[in-house]
Order: structure tokens, then sequence, then C-alpha cells
């Protein structure tokens, strides 16, 4: 803490000695690893910092604060059920090159409020204006339908929030907000954006990294079944059968 | 007690996968079946991805019929020879349902599919195993006992060409028979994540006309071979075995098999078949519900 207490004021000087025009975003993660492991039912991230006005005073109350993690994109297979003959199967589907496993923002106010749409589609701010790539020729209606599908689908896992008014700015130069990472988050690089806005224009933004990834045991196992399956095969039949053996034989000394 | 699944990725109540276990193994030991029917719904129900929950429960299923194959290969109980030329086509079985399982996921039919199967499969042998055990109740109540059904196998199996002898199960018939059944189940246990049992019996028993005193001792054997190899198969393709999961569920269905076993014994064989048609029933109008109702999500995510 006093190593960011110290390099806050650094930053302090440096923008009273030069003046700049933008202001100073410092923004920092309560935790840059986040270990899959044994215990770990998700956890809760603080995304945090101070946002100073470039003469290096306090004034949060000019900007609205906007932060966003965001998880690693991969390519995804929509599915959408139907029904069909009286029973719900999958009829319809598409891909989406570049969904990310995660996202989360948090702002001081709803976005609509913040900035204009076109402003929030190319930062990405909010769901509704995620770059998903779809891929092949489908009309828009549909690819609207199944990027709002998505979007449900992950948000009811949890996997997809939006917390407007998640931001909070104290004494107008801290601003903190939380964000929750469920059990089932994949694991990856993950980044924490901060924005700060005027007047619906990005004035400041600053990124820091967050890395997922399994450790120690979980970390063996998930690699153990991927790269030796005939082995890992073979110790879950060993498992199996000792474990039914030692069962039946524990049970005939009763 | 929260346990985090390496292979399923996601955090899971330790004690509840125990104890969906342990229900599992209680009826395998009091039924002879493995259980698996009842495990992998369950735990596609308590939200584990269903291509984990089919991979894992087959290695439970291992587990709980590991002493029954003892307890039955002691008194004589398996006819190896009919057993082995099962395990064949078990093998052959899942190497087929591997090939299916991947086609179906590509296709992205494979949750209907496992859907359809369950509603058809157990409902089919529900309500047949429900009607029997209702006849032969009324049968003890009314004094006059059912006839016998004449022990003889179908007349499909009878046209089939090679035949050996099985001399344990007393039959003379062609080895494409028990072959092609034991083909049959192998698929099943790749695809769905059930030994089989329940379909296996019936099938021993009116297909191919077994002798009743090695027919569940070899149906466990066939079952204990075809769900080693089906974990293999799914060890090597899907890399969906969840370790960690397999051996909780394990640990509550070796303890569970025990406890059914020494309950078996005294219960009435007639009210447990009952009993077990009922839960078969139930198991089957779920899964039919679960197609016929409109899902929470229409929407399905799977990596490309």
């Amino acid at each position: 803490m006093s190593r960011r207490l110290a390099s806050l004021l650094a930053l302090f000087a440096l923008v009273t000695l030069t003046g700049a025009r933008d202001p100073i975003l410092v923004p920092e993660v309560s935790q840059h690893e986040v270990n899959l492991q044994q215990g770990f039912t998700g956890t809760e991230l603080l995304l945090f910092g101070a946002v100073l006005t470039p003469e290096g005073s306090r004034a949060a109350q000019d900007y609205d604060i906007v932060v966003v993690l965001k998880g690693p994109t991969r390519s995804i297979v929509l599915r959408e059920k139907q029904q069909i003959a009286g029973i719900w199967i999958n009829a319809a589907s598409t891909e989406f090159r570049s969904a990310p496993a995660y996202y989360a923002i948090a702002s001081t106010k709803p976005i609509s409020e913040i900035v204009d749409d076109k402003t929030a589609a190319i930062y990405e701010l909010g769901l509704k204006w995620l770059q998903l790539s779809p891929i092949g020729a489908i009309n828009p209606e549909e690819q609207a339908r199944f990027s709002a599908g998505l979007v449900d689908l992950n948000r009811s896992n949890g996997l997809y929030r939006e917390e407007e008014g998640g931001v909070k700015v104290s004494e107008q130069v801290l601003y903190q907000a939380r964000i929750d990472l469920p059990s089932s988050v994949l694991t990856g690089t993950y980044t924490a954006e901060t924005f700060a806005i005027s007047k619906g224009r990005v004035v400041a933004s600053a990124s820091s990294k967050v890395e997922v990834r399994k450790q120690g045991v979980e970390l063996a196992i998930a690699r153990f079944s991927d790269d030796y399956g005939f082995a890992y095969g073979l110790l879950a039949v060993i498992v199996s059968v000792g474990m039914g053996w030692l069962a039946g034989r524990l049970f005939a000394l009763v | 007690m929260d346990v985090y699944l390496p292979i399923a990725n996601l955090s899971v109540n330790g004690l509840i996968i125990i104890g969906l276990g342990a229900i599992t193994g209680v009826l395998s030991g009091i039924f002879g079946v493995g259980g698996g029917f009842l495990t992998t719904p369950l735990m596609i129900f308590y939200g584990i991805p269903p291509t984990v929950a089919a991979a894992s429960a087959a290695s439970q299923v291992t587990g709980a019929s590991v002493s029954g194959v003892f307890a039955h290969s002691r008194r004589g109980g398996v006819d190896y020879q009919i057993g082995s030329v099962m395990v064949a086509g078990g093998i052959l079985g899942t190497g087929i349902g591997a090939v299916l399982f991947n086609l179906l996921e590509k296709l992205g039919q494979i949750d209907t599919v496992i859907n359809i199967l369950y509603v058809l499969l157990l409902g089919s042998i529900g309500s047949l195993m429900a009607k029997e055990s209702i006849q032969s109740i009324r049968a003890e109540r009314s004094g006059v006992p059912v006839a016998a059904r004449k022990r003889r196998h179908h007349p499909m199996v009878a046209s089939l060409p090679m035949r050996w002898r099985f001399y344990r199960s007393g039959l003379y018939i062609s080895p494409l028979a028990p072959l092609i059944l034991g083909m049959c189940t192998g698929i099943l246990t790749m695809l769905m994540g059930i030994g089989g049992g329940f379909i296996l019996v019936p099938a021993m028993l009116y297909i191919l006309g077994m002798s009743a005193n090695v027919v569940v001792g070899t149906s466990l054997w066939q079952i204990l071979f075809t769900t080693m190899a089906t974990t293999m198969m799914h060890a090597l393709t899907t890399h969906a075995i969840d370790i960690v999961l397999a051996t909780m569920l394990l640990l509550g269905s070796v303890t569970g098999a025990q406890i059914g076993a020494m309950f078996s014994q005294k219960a009435n064989p007639v009210k447990l078949r009952l009993l077990l048609a009922t839960i078969v029933l139930l198991v089957a109008a779920r899964m039919a519900l679960g197609l016929g109702y409109r899902p929470d999500e229409i929407f399905t995510m799977a990596p490309l």
C-alpha cells in the first residue's frame, strides 16, 4: 500500500510540475492473479484508483468513471432451440469469432447518460456494444437476436455483468468498484480498463492485467487429462476398480 | 464443503456429489443395476456440463459393479464365455459410440439425442418392469402363480449364422447375438454414461434366453469391462473425465452399494422391482418434460 501511495505522490508531483492537460488516472486491481484451485468458489475483485485533474487537484466530480473487466475472447458456436414436433431441439446456430469469456462493466451512472451510442460502441462500453464478430452472412435482425441471446445466456451464468452505479467515488478522488468472478470463469489474461469520461468524451484511460489460471493439483490434473489421455484413463479405471474392491473388503469385515 | 472441479471448471458442494453417489450406490446394491441412469441426469440437473457428467459417471458404474462381479463369480454365476463375447461387442460399441458422440456434438444435437434416448429406454423398460411386477404382486395375492415364461431365445437370434455352445448359459446360439447386444450397450454407455444393466438383464433373459442363474453375474461382468473401456475411450477422445468428480461419486456409491446389498437380502424382491420401475419411470417423465417444456435457456454455447 505504501508503494502505491508513493507512486501516487510521485504522479502528483509530476502533474504539478508539468501541468499536463488530460486528467490523470491511477488504476489498481486488488489481485493481479486469480488462482483456480481447491476452495475457489469465485472471488470479488476490487478495481480502484485515483483520478486527478491536470492540475493535480482532486476533482473527480467532473469525471464519470467506467471500469471494464474483460476476459479472453474465443470463437464459439451459439445454438438456438426451437420447438419442432413438440420437442425443443437445437434448430439454428451461428458462430462468433470474438466472444469474451467474461465481461463486466461498472460505472458511476447509467452508460447512456455518460456517453452517446457512438462513443459507447467505439470503446465497447456495455453489453449492447460488445464486438462479437459473427461469422457468415446472416441478416442483421437474426444477428441481433443471436447476440442478445449470447448476452442473456452469459448474464444468467454470471459471466457477463453490467452494474450501473457500481463505481463509487469518494472524496472526489478515489474511485472503487467491486466485480464478482464466479467459480466457472475460464483461464486466461483478463484486462481491467478504466475510463475517465467528461462531457461524453473519453479523456483518459488506463488498463492493467489480471491473470486467471489453474494452479497446483488442479493445473496438474487438467494437463494430465489433456496431454496423457491414456494414462489418465488408466488412473480413472484403477481408482474406480480399487475403490469398489476396497469397499467390498471393508464391508466384508463388518 | 466446496470442491473445485478442474475439468468441469466449476466449484460444487462435495457433500451433494457424495450423497448423489450414495443414493445411486444404494439403488445399485439393491437392484443390481449400475445406477448410471440416475447419476448422469442428476448431475446435469445440478449444473455439471453434460459431457463431463456422462464421462465421469461411467467410472462410478465400474466401481459399483466390482464387488458384485466378485460375489457372483464366487458362486459360479458368471458365464465367462458368453460374457467375453459381450465384452468384445461392448468395446466395439464404445468405439462406435465415440464416433457418434463426436458427430452429434458437431451437429449440436448430442443433448437432444441423449434426452430422447433416456425417455425412450427408461420409459419402455420402466413400463415393462412395472407391468411385470404388478402382475406378480396380483398373483401373490390371489394365490394363482403367473405361468412361468418358457425359456427360449428370440426367433431372430435363431436365424443368425454360425452357432457356438455356451454351456453355463445353456445355449447353442450364434455368438453374433451376444456380440450385437454387447455392442448396443457399449454405444449407450458411451453416449449416456449408463452401464445398461437394466436393458441387458431383460435382453439376456428374453432375447438370448440365458438361464436365469447366470444372467445378473454375466451382465455385471459385461458392465464392468464395458464401463472400463468407456472410461478409456472418454479419456482418449473427449478428455471430459473429471477425476475429482468421479472420486467423490465413487466414495458415495461404493459405500452405498454395500449398504444396498445388505438391505436387498431382507426386502421383498417383487416389491423392490416395482420400486425400481417407479424410479425409472419418474426419471423418464422428468426427461420427457424437459423436452416438451420451453427450457429456461433456449440458447447454448460451445467453444469452436
